[in-house]
């Protein structure tokens, strides 16, 4: 059996095994989708505001309408002594409203114990904006009724590519956000795995028996490639437990499969779950799966294999010291941090020059491409972009291997001694 | 027949030259000592023996033929000064890992490591994780590992360090054992009573540079002051040791350490006594230990490279 072979088979094995894979495969979709709906629940249940009203104009009685989670309720009382009880009385906030010349406004000022609420300033003042409005259109003698009508709301219908596919801004908004992430993480989490190894054969003072059996180059690339199947398996389980909430769990909550045709004409549905199900499907129906995954696959390969061997390169140069690590880290992972902020404006800009020369260059390809992807290929992203990009990744990655490797060789041999970087390009050039 | 020959070998680094010129061979089935003080070179040499490193200059003949490190590292092995194990892996797998990546297959490996295992009376920790073991038990599996695949050449760079006496000794055994089924065993060291008890052949170096090489006897011999010991039943009054036989270089309680002059033997010294009347109760030559041989010639060299 070949060597390396042989490594992989460990670092993969011992990894998977591990309860900790095990926990995390399984918690981390939960952690993602409680950090998707949580927030969406806060914000629904958040407001709980009781608001008096002191309105000394007229123009609002009974114009201010509750709303979800805010109240309004007019009170007949002295501004000067309400203000000091309203609070006792159970009321969140007091808004005093003066009497005004409905053309020049003055200032209308909201008593509250701590500072206002960002959404309940933006809610209130559409409010009072809307009825002084109402008031003023009337005193200018146009009719309400008549506006509305003018008034036009447009909604554009984006068909992209030849075959003129109903595309959905959202949808690849969304995907691309998550991929990019997704792809920054892995780089990130699987590369420190990397170099944790690397270090705990260096420390522990493995490698010098390691390597009186295998080449340096052997136990190194057994170790990357033995994590990546660690991350594929990861994701793999990842997807699985997606098809199978989608094909399985999603019809039996909507009580219907997702193909969109049936979901357009399946009776006796109620509305909600009705709209709730065409909204899914038309967002699942608005993307290449088959392009994005495997494209997905891809990128988390190249991507991760590009940036590991750099890992394994500096966790062969760190010695006891933690901190080591720390400082000889951050030349790696600085790029992906910049690939994630360029990844983030490349997800709302897919083609703008930031964003194609970021997907182009394999320091930050892996996360920036992933966020153009799903706008469509060869649509937004064409295929010359494409093809360059996955070229100069492969091209990439064998470089930082090649390099990675000299430094890896000397450098997991190397104790005691704290190596500057001088001596470091000294060893990638050096003939073994 | 040499299992191992060295020819000029070099391997400059940036600032200094490790290795220097050295040669020497090593014949088959002995128990080879390689001296050296700290920063020596030992270490880059057996780097060089193993494969780990390559020497600038100079050959390595293995078995005869140019040593070729990819194929013949499987019938080397090396426990290295600084070796270490999975801390996580448990003590079989362990085992098992280190085995195929010297070339057994998977049966093979299991047949040898139940034979060690029961050897060294270790089985009942084979589901055991390293990190739960004492730093004496993990030196033992690290040995196993280090002899599993049956080299032709064993290399121990101090392989008791941590170890208690008990476990020295069998340790100890197991090279003996190992040397007399044909074994070359190369021993780094720098703790002398274990190479005059273990090894029968010794090179000393020092600076890069090979200082000394020979069989251990030899060396004593080559290094002899000619001083012997002597001890008497009754001391003789200073009249009757005048002699030109020898020379008295130390009084004892019971008798004295003499040196031999240039053209007398032993037994001049005993007849001397005898003539005497005086009765010898013993009788030794003092050979110089390794100890003092390597401090003495480390010295040395140390005095020649400063002076260069």
């Amino acid at each position: 059996m070949n060597k390396i072979w042989i490594i992989i088979k460990r670092e993969y094995l011992t990894r998977v095994r591990k309860k900790s894979f095990i926990v995390t495969t399984l918690l981390l979709p939960v952690l993602f989708a409680a950090m998707v709906i949580l927030p969406g629940l806060l914000i629904n249940s958040d407001n709980n505001e009781k608001i008096a009203v002191i309105d000394e104009s007229g123009y609002f009685a009974g114009k201010l309408p509750d709303e979800k989670g805010i109240q309004y309720k007019f009170v007949d009382a002295k501004l000067d002594t309400f203000k000091k009880t309203y609070r006792d009385q159970g009321y969140t906030g007091l808004l005093h409203i003066p009497k005004l010349d409905i053309n020049r406004l003055p200032a209308i000022v909201y008593y509250s114990k701590g500072q206002m609420p960002f959404t309940l300033r933006g809610s209130m003042e559409k409010r009072l904006e809307s009825v002084v409005e109402d008031k003023r259109m009337e005193l200018a003698g146009v009719d309400k009724s008549k506006l509305e009508e003018i008034r036009a709301d447009i909604s554009i219908d984006n068909l992209a590519g030849d075959d003129e596919r109903k595309g959905s801004t959202v949808a690849a908004y969304i995907i691309g956000w998550f991929a990019g992430f997704l792809i920054y993480i892995v780089l990130l989490v699987f590369g420190m795995m990397v170099m944790r190894g690397v270090m705990e054969e260096k420390t522990n003072r493995i490698a010098e028996v390691m390597v009186s059996s295998v080449k340096p180059f052997q136990l190194m690339m057994g170790k990357i490639v033995g994590i990546a199947g660690v991350g594929l398996t990861q994701f793999l389980i990842w997807v699985g437990l997606l098809v199978g909430i989608y094909t399985l769990l999603l019809p039996l909550i909507l009580g219907t499969d997702m193909s969109a045709a049936s979901v357009a004409t399946q009776p006796g549905m109620t509305a909600a779950t009705k709209d709730m199900a065409q909204k899914i499907a038309s967002f699942t129906g608005s993307v290449n799966w088959f392009s994005i995954v495997s494209l997905f696959l891809f990128y988390f390969l190249g991507g991760y294999l590009f940036y590991a061997a750099l890992f394994a390169a500096v966790g062969s140069l760190v010695n006891e010291d933690p901190n080591d690590a720390q400082s000889l880290t951050f030349p790696i992972t600085l790029p992906v941090i910049v690939a994630m902020v360029i990844m983030i404006q490349a997800v709302v800009n897919p083609t703008s020059q930031l964003a194609v020369w970021g997907s182009i260059i394999p320091f930050t390809s892996p996360v920036v491409m992933m966020a153009r992807i799903p706008y469509g290929v060869p649509g937004t992203v064409p295929l010359w972009q494409l093809g360059l990009s996955m070229f100069s990744l492969i091209a990439g990655f064998l470089v930082t291997t090649w390099v990675a490797a000299k430094i890896y060789r000397t450098g997991i041999l190397m104790y005691g001694k704290k190596v500057t970087l001088g001596e470091v390009g000294k060893w990638i050039f050096r003939k073994s | 027949m040499n299992v191992l020959e060295l020819q000029h070998l070099k391997k400059h680094y940036a600032t200094h030259k490790a290795v220097d010129d050295i040669s020497f061979s090593i014949p088959k089935g002995s128990i080879f000592g390689l001296l050296g003080p700290n920063g020596a070179g030992k270490t880059t040499l057996l780097r060089m023996i193993t494969g780990i490193i390559y020497p600038d200059a100079g050959d390595i003949l293995f078995d005869g033929r140019p040593f070729d490190p990819h194929n013949d590292i499987q019938y080397i092995g090396y426990m290295p000064e600084e070796r270490g194990l999975y801390k996580k892996m448990k003590v079989g797998e362990q085992a098992m890992y280190l085995a195929q990546l010297k070339g057994l297959s998977a049966h093979e490996a299991r047949q040898r490591i139940d034979y060690w295992f029961n050897k060294f009376e270790i089985t009942s920790w084979t589901n055991k994780k390293i990190e739960e073991l004492s730093k004496g038990m993990q030196q033992k599996v690290q040995f196993i590992s280090t002899v599993m695949h049956q080299p032709k050449l064993l290399i121990l760079d101090e392989p008791f360090s941590g170890l208690d006496p008990i476990n020295s000794q069998l340790i100890q055994d197991e090279i003996f054992q190992l040397a007399k089924s044909g074994t070359t065993i190369i021993f780094s060291t720098h703790r002398m009573e274990q190479v005059e008890e273990i090894c029968d052949h010794i090179v000393l170096v020092n600076k890069g540079k090979k200082v000394l090489d020979g069989p251990v006897k030899q060396i004593r011999q080559d290094f002899k002051h000619h001083l012997f010991r002597i001890s008497l039943a009754s001391m003789p009054n200073p009249a009757q040791m005048a002699t030109h036989h020898f020379e008295i270089v130390k009084q004892h309680e019971n008798g004295y350490t003499v040196k031999i002059n240039e053209y007398s033997q032993t037994n001049d010294i005993l007849a001397h006594f005898i003539h005497h009347g005086i009765q010898v109760t013993y009788f030794e030559e003092i050979l110089p230990t390794i100890h003092e041989v390597f401090i003495q010639q480390v010295k040395i060299t140390d005095l020649e490279a400063a002076v260069n």
